[in-house]
């Protein structure tokens, strides 16, 4: 079951990669998601953030209040490289 | 009682966690590592971690040419149960004007005579695009390439450090953030924490970048380190169609596609940069970095931006690494890398480790020390951005 249960959907990361990590002791968010890039992939863990905190939190013996929460990074959602230039050209112009 | 340790390493970042190890591989019980957050949190794990051979002093090259190799068997040697993800498929370094190429040619023959295997060529523009399909050769004098040189993940090669270093006994603390380094005499005493612990030792390392200016000023030694803000945008995953790391001087601009398939895209504005410890990305970074990187290579047009961050640089005035003893017994320096440290830390643990030990370094590292800026004996590398 674990295996079959995705919890990042864009770093393709299931339930048991990420028992796996906290068996090992990384019982910080931020280091999970840097070592496994579980919450680094185009929807920024809009999914997987909680399920993570929920996991790390149990094994932890924590509330998911008590962890450090992952770092959300701009630009939030995905902009083509494109986009940005025309705007840049149409400053410039 | 005050806990004790034999050495208090400052810093959690790449450089800490392989002193860390190499102390702990000659013999040393009881070391400690501080970090004040998270291993790799501060500048290795913002870099681009770029590695190279192409440095253009005597002192980088013979550095670099020991940690290539030991990052390519980085994983067995430190029996890291991952994957550091170095990608080998070398480093191209684009000039921009007759001088720029003609500082790469001389960069290179040195590299030749110090080491017979380097294998850094000059290309012509035409050449370059060959290996970077869609390389605009606009303006492009020729470039600089090693195939020996790459990239890796600067989060895998810390933590490998750092595993290895904890099962040979060091004590690794993240969390804990230095307040202050305590001198009695010129003998540096032990380190207090902001949360009041302290740690008696006779050996403290500062391994903190731009942070350990401060650690300086508490034992008397003025550290001329400045942190110099640069930016990283990453794409959405992409077919494999970058093997190797792309790099302009001219521009401050360089960027890499990850194993992962993410395409990471960095450049600094030390013009414009204040001078302080400000660790987020601006937006204005977006716009330098679009105009930039699409100008070397169009087809970035096409890819979707999904994340942006920022990191410090730790500037020194020659662009060197401060490295070893000081006048302050017991205090010990290894920073000041000026955005090219983490490719070279493989190495500069182990010259650390023999250093502390009392013993001479592999490589001889004297011309990096801090005296040099009161004697005016700079070591100007003219490789890095």
């Amino acid at each position: 079951m674990e295996e079959n249960t995705i919890i990042c959907r864009c770093e393709d990361l299931t339930l048991a990669d990420i028992r796996a990590i906290i068996k090992k002791g990384f019982h910080n968010p931020q280091e999970i998601k840097r070592l496994t890039r579980c919450g680094m992939g185009p929807c920024q863990g809009s999914t997987c953030r909680e399920l993570l905190l929920k996991e790390v939190a149990s094994a932890a013996g924590k509330s998911v209040g008590e962890l450090e929460m992952t770092t959300f990074r701009p630009p939030n959602k995905p902009i083509k490289v494109k986009s940005i230039m025309m705007g840049v050209e149409q400053d410039e112009t | 009682m005050k806990p004790k340790a034999e050495a208090v390493i400052i810093g959690g970042g790449v450089h800490g966690c392989s002193i860390a190890y190499h102390m702990a591989k000659k013999g040393w019980k009881n070391v400690v590592l501080l970090e004040k957050g998270t291993l790799a949190c501060g500048a290795t794990g913002r870099s681009v971690a770029g590695i190279r051979h192409q440095f253009g002093t005597e002192i980088n090259i013979r550095l670099a040419k020991e940690s290539v190799r030991r990052m390519e068997r980085l994983e067995e040697e430190l029996d890291y149960d991952g994957s550091i993800e170095l990608m080998q498929n070398g480093y191209l370094m684009l000039a921009y004007s007759e001088e720029e190429l003609d500082l790469f040619s001389c960069n290179r023959d040195l590299q030749k005579k110090i080491d017979p295997e380097n294998l850094t060529e000059i290309l012509t523009p035409e050449q370059a695009a060959e290996l970077v399909p869609g390389l605009n050769l606009e303006g492009l004098y020729g470039a600089s390439y090693n195939r020996r040189d790459g990239h890796a993940s600067p989060f895998h090669v810390t933590q490998a450090y750092a595993n290895a270093a904890t099962r040979l006994g060091v004590n690794i603390q993240t969390g804990v953030e230095v307040a202050e380094v305590k001198k009695e005499g010129n003998r540096v005493t032990g380190v207090v924490t902001t949360g009041g612990e302290e740690i008696s030792t006779p050996v403290v390392i500062a391994a903190a970048g731009a942070y350990t200016k401060t650690f300086g000023e508490q034992v008397g030694l003025d550290i001329p380190v400045t942190p110099e803000r640069h930016q990283v945008a990453v794409t959405e995953p992409l077919e494999m169609i970058l093997g190797m790391m792309v790099i302009s001087f001219a521009h401050g601009a360089y960027f890499k596609q990850t194993p992962h398939g993410s395409l990471l895209l960095g450049v600094g504005d030390p013009e414009h940069e204040v001078k302080d410890f400000n660790e987020r990305s601006s937006w204005q970074f977006l716009f330098d970095m679009v105009k930039k990187t699409t100008f070397h290579w169009p087809v970035l047009r096409e890819a979707n931006i999904i994340r942006q961050w920022a990191g410090l640089y730790d500037i020194t005035p020659d662009s060197q690494g401060i490295v070893g003893k000081t006048a302050v017994e017991g205090f010990y320096l290894d920073l000041g890398w000026s955005g090219h440290g983490f490719q070279l830390a493989p190495a500069v643990g182990q010259v650390m480790a023999e250093i502390v030990s009392g013993e001479t370094p592999f490589i001889d590292v004297s011309c990096m020390c801090l005296e040099r800026f009161e004697c005016g004996k700079l070591i100007p590398e003219p490789a890095c951005v």
